[in-house]
C-alpha cells in the first residue's frame, strides 16, 4: 500500500453470554471499514453475533522478559484455590 | 410467458447479472479485504438469483433453475440496464451499486409484504443482505466522493454516466400493474421519492452533485439490451451450452 | 535468551510467540515460508478465477466463489501471521512484485477446461492440505494459529474439486476426456508441490530442528500419493505414472522419477504462465491505489481512523 494502512485486531462473540475471542486482524483506512471487513472476513460460517475492532497500537502488551516476574509469583499462592482447603469427612456442598 | 413468471425473471435477472458482474472483480480488488468483501456481496446476489430462478422454474414447470440461468438470449433476460454495465473502475462499480441496493432496499422491503408467500419470503431473506450492500455501497461513495480531488472527480464521472439508467426503477408497465392489482407486485412509482431522498442526502455527504436530468435509457425489462449483456451471457453460458448433454 | 535457551523451549514443544526471543535465522526462515505460502494463496485465486463467471450451474458457479473467496482469506490469515514477525504486508507485496518472493509453481499453469477445477481441487489442495495439516504443529504460534484455522476452512476445497472430477468422470465421453486430460496435467506439478527431495533441500535441516516444518518434502509426498491414488481408482481415471505401483514391503506406493528439470525452470519464472500470474497482481494491485489514496485521505480529514 501506499501508506501504511492501519491494523485492527478482530474480537469476536460467537454467541451471547460467551466473552469475545480474538481470532487475528484486518487492514482498514476507518472504523467503519474495520468492522466491515471484520464482518466479511471472520463470520462468513455464522461466527458471530458480535464484533469488536480495536487498533492494535492501541493495545499495550506484557513483555516476553517481564513474564517471570509478572507470572511466576503466583506460583506459591496455593491457598487460592479451593483444593488446598482440608474439608471434613461427610461435609457437603462446600 | 405467464404475467408472474415474467415479473419473477426480471427480479431474478437482476440478482443474477450483477452478481456475474461482481464476481468479475474476484482477484482484482483494491486491497485484500475489499476482494473478500465484493465476493461475499456476489454470492449474496447468486444466493439470491438461485432462489428466484427456483420459483420461475416451479411457475413454469419444464426448465430448471439452471435452464433458465445459462439457455435463456439475451433478448429473454429481463434485468435493468443499469447491471449490465461494465465494471469499469472500482468507484463505478460503487456507483452502480449504491444506485442499485437503494432502489432494491426499498423494493425488497415493499415486496416482503407480497401476497405471493413465494416472493415474500425470498423478499424478506434478500433484504437483510441487501442491506449489507447498501451500507458497503454507500461507505464507499462517501469515502471517494470526500476523499482525494482524484477519487472525487471519478466517481462524479460516474455518476454522471450511470444517472441515465435510474428512471427503468420507477416504471410501470402492463406486467406491473396486473401484479400490483393482485396485490403481489410492488408499485415502483411510488418508491421514487425516497430514493431520491435516499441519493441526494447520500452523494450530499458525499461531495457529490446530482447530475441533471437526462434523456433516459430504459427497456431492460422488456428484454432490450446492450451487447454488453451477449458478451456477458456469452461467457456464462458457455459450458452449458457447448455441452447440451453433458451433467456438471 | 541464548540459542541454547530457546531450542530447549522448542524441544519441549513449546511455541514460539512475536514477542519471545528468536535467533535472526527462525525470523527470516519463517519470513520467507510463511509469506511464499500467503502469496501461494494469492496468485492461486487467478486459474480458479478465471473459471467462475464460467462456471457451468448455479450451484458449481457459489462454490467456487466461496472457494476463491476462502483462498483470499487464508492469504489474508498468513499475511497477518507474518506481519506479526515485523514486516509489513506492504513489504511483503513488494517483496512479490520485484521477484524476491515465491508462490507455488503450480499456479504457473494455464485452466484450460472445466475439470481443471476438479483437478485443482483434488489434487492441488489435497497437497496443499497435506502440508497444512503437519504444519498446524508448527513452532510458530501466530502461524500455527493461521493453520489450524486454514485447514478447519478447507475441508471443503478438496472434496468439491473431487466430486467435480468424479462427475465428470461418470459424465458423457467428451467429459470423461477432459477428466483425464486434467489428471494428466496436474498430476506431476501437483507432486513437485512438496519441493525437492530431502537429499537437495539445504534448509530442510534447520526447519525440522527448529520445529518449523514437522515432516520432510519426501515424507508428504508420500503420504499424499498413497492416499491419492485410490481415489483415482474409485472414479475410474489412470494416474500418468508408468511407475507407480502398491510396495507390500514398505506399505506405500512407489512411483517414478520426477522431472526436476521442470520443476527448476518453473520455480526459476518460465512456467507458462509466470508472468500473466505476476502482471494480474500488480496491475490489479495499482489499479487499486488511487482507492486505498482515498480512503485514506478520507478517514484523516474525518478523523475515523
Amino acid at each position: 500500500m501506499t501508506y501504511k494502512s492501519d491494523i485492527w485486531e478482530v474480537f469476536i462473540q460467537s454467541k451471547n453470554g460467551l466473552a469475545h475471542k480474538h481470532v487475528g486482524n484486518v487492514h482498514a483506512s476507518d472504523k467503519k471499514m474495520a468492522l466491515d471487513n471484520a464482518r466479511d472476513l471472520y463470520t462468513r460460517r455464522n461466527e458471530g453475533s458480535c464484533i469488536w475492532v480495536v487498533k492494535t497500537s492501541h493495545i499495550v502488551s506484557s513483555e516476553s522478559e517481564d513474564s517471570e516476574s509478572f507470572f511466576d509469583p503466583a506460583n506459591d499462592k496455593v491457598y487460592r484455590h479451593p483444593t488446598f482447603y482440608k474439608m471434613p469427612d461427610g461435609a457437603k456442598h462446600i | 410467458m405467464s404475467t408472474l413468471l415474467k415479473y419473477t425473471l426480471r427480479i431474478a435477472d437482476n440478482s443474477l447479472i450483477l452478481g456475474q458482474r461482481m464476481a468479475e472483480w474476484c482477484s482484482k480488488g483494491p486491497t485484500l479485504e475489499e476482494d473478500i468483501a465484493m465476493s461475499n456481496i456476489a454470492l449474496d446476489l447468486f444466493g439470491q438469483a438461485n432462489g428466484f430462478l427456483e420459483y420461475a422454474s416451479k411457475i413454469d414447470g419444464q426448465k430448471t433453475a439452471d435452464d433458465l440461468a445459462f439457455k435463456r438470449d439475451a433478448s429473454n433476460f429481463y434485468n435493468f440496464c443499469l447491471v449490465e454495465v461494465e465494471n469499469g473502475h472500482f468507484g463505478n462499480t460503487m456507483i452502480r451499486s449504491l444506485l442499485f441496493d437503494t432502489f432494491y432496499l426499498l423494493f425488497y422491503k415493499e415486496l416482503s409484504k407480497s401476497q405471493d408467500e413465494n416472493l415474500s419470503a425470498l423478499a424478506f431473506k434478500s433484504l437483510k443482505e441487501i442491506k449489507y450492500h447498501f451500507r458497503h455501497s454507500q461507505n464507499w461513495i462517501i469515502r471517494l466522493g470526500d476523499g482525494t480531488k482524484e477519487s472525487n472527480k471519478k466517481v462524479q464521472e460516474s455518476l454522471n454516466n450511470l444517472w441515465k439508467y435510474t428512471d427503468e426503477f420507477f416504471e410501470i408497465d402492463n406486467v406491473d400493474q396486473i401484479m400490483i392489482d393482485q396485490k403481489i407486485g410492488v408499485n415502483t412509482s411510488l418508491l421514487k421519492k425516497e430514493w431520491t431522498e435516499i441519493i441526494e442526502s447520500t452523494i450530499n455527504e458525499a461531495k457529490l452533485i446530482k447530475p441533471s436530468t437526462i434523456k433516459m435509457i430504459t427497456g431492460g425489462r422488456d428484454g432490450k439490451h446492450s451487447n454488453k449483456l451477449s458478451s456477458l451471457l456469452k461467457e456464462m453460458q458457455y459450458l452449458p451450452r457447448k455441452y447440451p448433454n453433458a451433467k456438471w | 535468551m541464548s540459542e541454547k535457551l530457546f531450542q530447549e523451549k522448542i524441544d519441549s514443544e513449546k511455541k514460539i510467540e512475536p514477542k519471545d526471543w528468536m535467533p535472526e535465522k527462525y525470523r527470516q526462515h519463517l519470513i520467507r515460508q510463511i509469506s511464499q505460502h500467503a502469496h501461494s494463496e494469492i496468485i492461486g485465486m487467478q486459474p480458479e478465477g478465471q473459471w467462475i463467471n464460467r462456471a457451468p450451474s448455479l450451484r458449481a458457479k457459489m462454490i467456487l466463489l466461496a472457494k476463491v473467496q476462502d483462498e483470499a482469506g487464508h492469504g489474508l490469515y498468513l499475511y497477518s501471521a507474518c506481519e506479526t514477525l515485523g514486516i509489513s504486508r506492504k513489504e511483503l507485496i513488494n517483496q512479490l512484485h520485484e521477484e524476491r518472493a515465491k508462490y507455488s509453481s503450480i499456479f504457473n499453469y494455464p485452466t484450460l477446461n472445466w475439470a481443471d477445477m476438479g483437478a485443482i481441487g483434488w489434487l492441488v489442495d489435497g497437497a496443499a492440505i497435506v502440508n497444512q495439516v503437519s504444519l498446524q504443529r508448527t513452532s510458530y504460534g501466530p502461524y500455527s494459529r493461521g493453520m489450524i484455522k486454514i485447514c478447519k476452512e478447507e475441508s471443503f476445497h478438496q472434496r468439491q474439486g473431487y466430486e467435480i472430477m468424479a462427475e465428470m468422470a461418470n459424465g458423457t465421453k467428451e467429459q470423461k476426456a477432459m477428466a483425464q486430460d486434467a489428471l494428466n496435467r496436474f498430476w506431476w506439478p501437483s507432486i513437485m508441490m512438496f519441493g525437492p527431495h530431502d537429499a537437495d533441500s539445504p534448509r530442510t535441516g534447520n526447519a525440522m530442528k527448529w520445529k518449523i516444518k514437522r515432516q520432510t518434502n519426501d515424507e508428504l509426498r508420500q503420504s499424499f500419493i498413497d492416499k491419492t491414488v485410490p481415489q483415482a481408482q474409485v472414479i475410474g481415471l489412470t494416474i500418468p505414472d508408468p511407475d507407480l505401483k502398491w510396495n507390500e514391503q514398505r506399505g506405500h506406493y512407489d512411483f517414478g522419477e520426477i522431472d526436476w528439470k521442470e520443476f527448476w525452470n518453473v520455480v526459476n519464472g518460465n512456467g507458462p504462465c509466470n508472468k500473466e500470474r505476476l502482471d494480474h497482481h500488480k496491475r490489479a494491485h495499482n489499479e487499486g491505489r488511487w482507492v486505498r489514496e482515498a480512503a485514506k485521505v478520507y478517514a484523516e480529514k474525518n478523523k475515523l481512523n
